[in-house]
């Protein structure tokens, strides 16, 4: 392939959703993080004179992989083993924007950076070799580089990267560049060790949680147990005369208290005695919720989201029809960094340290929230502690900016509790589905249709999307109130929820409806978001299909998935290592095959049961996920899906009581221990295709494939999330 | 005023004598690498090794420590073998909770220089990874204790005693 940089666009499409975005590599405004006296060829390289090759990695590392993969693709490209390189976490700019901006999610980050990233790291790699060229006085394929080093084919004379600055300063930006063949790729597809493993293993490793200034105070905030929840009196002057505490105020979410060290403003907080109005949510519970979205059910005007064939026909003619219904929870994301940011104002300028999965988004909402222009306030990225999606979120950065707004040139770090955490998320949804199939008279599944039922995510997303997205001349509640505006406009259909309910099984009619139901309980992406339910629904529903029909489950799905070779593949191979059918007496087996973010995922999981209670003993997942640019990243990834999926599947989930989340802590909110994870095998399809998202294709399977073996096991069939035998 | 020895030095802090020795570690003495991740003694992000023996830092009162020996990951110096098994294995995905992993290995290695995986899953049931990296510490435990030098082995279970 031969790209010129002159059409070097980074074009890049909103999954599912059609918004465009591009932009020039090179911003207007300079990159932050410039050395004086580098080679920088685009936003994300620099190569300094003394030989260091600095990488700017623009998406958030959360322990999926991007800190590794994304310096490979671009190292494999310059042709410099990734582990040389010097990452750096990068900071807002519109030359690091992919999709949605900035925000690391849909397992995107590796898929919509493959060709960027190849192209800016073939690009650096041409330029280099144009400027020894020149320097030797040789054509350019005289030249050759490995691993950092330019030489001469003539005289063997060799130079270093770093050598070369200078005059690849000098050079024409505009040059031609071939990528590499990947016969020729010697680190994308290799196995080897993350290059953030030592900081990680070493205490080196900077989170949010752990950004040092001088002269740092922390603060905590007392947040309304009600969502929506005010404040109507508290003992301000006591707190205020508290040990170590500096300042303690109201800000939009709570009481803030600011003190000189975190122990000293949570015992502050402890001894702040606060008087809420529980405001519009009170008297709300998990029960009042379970019955609103049952009533979707009925609702006569749902969103029609697929809509193939005529099913009303099909159900009619159809010879025996199975209906149901699943439910699932609300789910709280637990990332094992609870929520954190620290800023500093000072003056009309602010800067910010922040654990988040979109910088853009960040320096919005404290825009909105402190009043200050956008370019004058600057993000500084840290590795996060976990994300899988709460970051996306950014609460936490706005209180932050605000207390710091109100305490100028003092550095302040907010610090949730882990009951903060849990009792402030943006939770998983909790959903109702309605399910139907029919089989006609030979047996053959003629007629599917699924109604989602749940609160939106897109309503809530929409105020924040339209703050990052509108140009920065628009004021930020102007853009806010936009983005309100919309997210109430499509008031029955939100992609997010509903993604993942379209089957890809070849049946002749196919209806998949929305109903949205609003409780005013926060909800927000988590891990895989709307497939983490309808996987669910859909994959279990199928088996119950299967049986109905009298036919094996695999041998069911794959009479209908002849025309989806990738779902085709994943299955045979899963069930393959698995040994389907062949499981050791006492085990029992389920099966779930689901496409996820472009990429493609089967599981096998093996159970054993005792009465009421169960135990997971083996999972096999079949993944393909295009070309795998780090294999042990995609196995670990996969493995992580499983656990954090069957936290889901089987552990207690998130309740509502009077408005508020009733658990608080991990004692009541548990999540898998070591002593309760399954063996896990991971097997990948060998393939040539772009490489696709794995953070989170690997979680919708499990909680069907588990409830498949609790069928098979019991007779039982579990349609409520978690799975429980009775 | 508590005085206890930190990865070898002595140190002596002035705080309130109920203030959790993680909250010491991280905000009067600037270690970071202990982490907060419930402040519950239910995660074992915070794990820190006293007398050699893991134990959860979020909710032990400093006082409680004047006199002994606390060893936190920044104690451990980067190349133990249980730090490089964990590099080489790419144990860490987010990484949050691994520094109280290992010092949950440091600690199991020093009493059980040999663990199978039930006693490795007894030994880590109180440290939550979230990122699920699970078998890959179980075979990280396992690569390590192969490398232990014995004499390693025998120091740790002496300071144990």
């Amino acid at each position: 392939m031969k790209l010129s940089r002159r059409g070097f666009l980074i074009g890049a499409g909103l999954v599912g959703g059609g918004l465009v975005i591009g932009f020039r590599l090179k911003g207007s405004a300079p990159v932050p993080g410039v050395r004086e006296g580098s080679f920088q060829p685009n936003a994300y390289l620099q190569i300094t004179p003394d030989d260091n090759v600095i990488f700017q990695m623009a998406r958030a590392e959360m322990g999926q992989g991007v800190y590794h993969g994304m310096t490979t693709i671009i190292a494999e490209e310059l042709d410099i083993d990734p582990a040389r390189v010097e990452v750096e976490l990068a900071g807002v700019h519109p030359g690091f924007a992919l999709a949605m901006g900035q925000l690391t999610g849909g397992s995107m980050s590796v898929a919509m950076g493959w060709e960027p990233l190849r192209n800016a790291g073939a690009l650096a790699r041409a330029l280099l070799v144009a400027a020894a060229a020149s320097r030797w006085g040789v054509d350019r394929d005289r030249v050759e580089t490995e691993d950092g080093v330019v030489s001469n084919r003539n005289t063997g004379e060799k130079l270093r990267y770093g050598d070369l600055v200078e005059d690849a300063r000098a050079m024409d930006p505009d040059v031609d560049f071939v990528l590499k063949d990947p016969a020729d790729f010697r680190w994308i597809g290799r196995e080897a060790p993350r290059i953030d493993g030592y900081l990680k293993s070493t205490g080196k490793a900077i989170f949010g949680m752990d950004v040092s200034l001088p002269g740092l105070k922390t603060a905590v905030v007392l947040r309304p147990p009600q969502f929506g929840g005010q404040v109507r009196s508290w003992n301000a002057d006591t707190v205020r005369e508290l040990p170590g505490v500096i300042q303690a105020f109201e800000i939009h979410t709570g009481i803030a208290i600011v003190a000189d060290s975190y122990w000293e403003a949570r015992q502050a907080a402890g001894n702040t005695h606060v008087e809420w109005d529980k405001g519009p949510l009170a008297g709300l519970d998990s029960e009042k919720i379970r019955k609103e979205l049952l009533q979707g059910l009925e609702a006569p005007e749902p969103h029609e989201v697929v809509d193939e064939g005529d099913t009303a026909t099909a159900f009619a003619g159809a010879r025996q029809l199975l209906d149901a219904v699943y439910m699932a929870p609300f789910l709280p994301h637990s990332t094992m960094e609870p929520q954190n940011a620290t800023a500093l104002v000072r003056g009309e300028s602010c800067e910010m340290w922040v654990p988040s999965q979109a910088p853009d988004m960040t320096r919005a909402v404290v825009a909105f929230f402190t009043g200050l222009r956008q370019e004058a306030i600057t993000i500084h990225s840290t590795l996060l502690g976990g994300g899988f999606g709460r970051r996306g979120y950014v609460d936490f950065a706005g209180e932050a900016a605000v207390i710091a707004q109100k305490i100028p040139d003092v550095p302040i770090k907010v610090i949730w509790s882990r009951e903060d955490d849990m009792q402030h998320d943006y939770y998983r949804p909790a959903s109702c589905h309605g399910i139907k199939g029919a089989l006609d008279a030979d047996g053959r599944l003629v007629a599917w249709e699924h109604r989602v039922v749940s609160s939106s995510i897109f309503k809530g997303l929409a105020p924040n999307m339209a703050m990052t997205a509108l140009p920065a001349f628009v004021p930020s509640r102007m853009a806010e109130s936009i983005g309100r505006s919309a997210g109430d406009l499509i008031d029955q259909w939100d992609p997010m929820t509903s993604e993942g309910a379209h089957i890809p099984y070849a049946v002749p009619n196919i209806k998949v409806s929305q109903v949205l139901s609003e409780q005013g309980i926060p909800v927000g992406f988590w891990r895989s978001v709307g497939n983490s339910h309808t996987a669910f629904v859909a994959e279990s529903f199928m088996d119950e299909m299967a049986h109905a029909a009298l036919a094996d489950p695999v041998k069911f799905r794959r009479t209908y998935l002849t025309d989806k070779p990738r779902h085709l593949a994943v299955l045979n191979l899963a069930v393959e290592k698995s040994g389907w059918g062949n499981a050791p007496p006492g085990r029992y087996q389920g099966v779930a095959v689901h496409e996820c973010f472009r990429s493609f995922v089967a599981m096998v999981v093996e159970v054993t049961v005792s009465g009421s209670d169960y135990a997971v003993e083996r999972v096999v997942a079949a993944v393909d996920c295009g070309l795998a640019v780090n294999p042990n990243i995609v196995r670990a990834q996969v493995e992580s899906s499983i656990v954090y999926g069957l936290t889901a599947a089987i552990k207690d989930p998130i309740t509502i009581e009077d408005g508020a989340v009733r658990q608080s802590n991990f004692h009541d909110a548990p999540v898998l221990r070591i002593n309760e994870a399954p063996r896990m095998e991971v097997y990948i399809v060998d393939s040539v295709e772009a490489p696709t998202g794995i953070g989170e294709p690997g979680l919708p399977p499990l909680a069907p494939a588990l409830a498949n073996a609790l069928f098979a096991a019991t007779g039982q069939r579990l349609r409520e999330l978690p799975l429980r035998l009775a | 005023m508590t005085t206890f020895q930190l990865n070898g030095q002595s140190v002596s802090v002035e705080v309130a004598a109920d203030t959790p020795l993680l909250w010491v570690l991280r905000d009067h003495l600037q270690l970071t690498g202990t982490k907060f991740g419930c402040g519950a003694g239910l995660c074992g992000a915070c794990t820190v090794l006293i007398d050699g023996q893991a134990g959860r830092s979020c909710t032990l009162p400093v006082v409680e420590i004047e006199g002994r020996s606390v060893t936190t990951i920044e104690g451990l110096g980067g190349d133990h073998p249980v730090q490089q098994a964990w590099v080489e294995g790419s144990v860490a995905q987010c990484g949050y909770c691994q520094t109280g992993q290992i010092l949950g290995v440091v600690s199991l290695l020093g009493q059980n220089p040999h663990p199978d995986d039930a006693a490795i899953k007894t030994a880590l049931s109180g440290n939550i990874c979230r990122c699920g990296a699970y078998q890959d510490i179980i075979r990280a435990v396992h690569v390590a204790a192969g490398r232990m030098p014995p004499q390693a082995a025998e120091h740790d279970k002496e300071e144990t005693v």
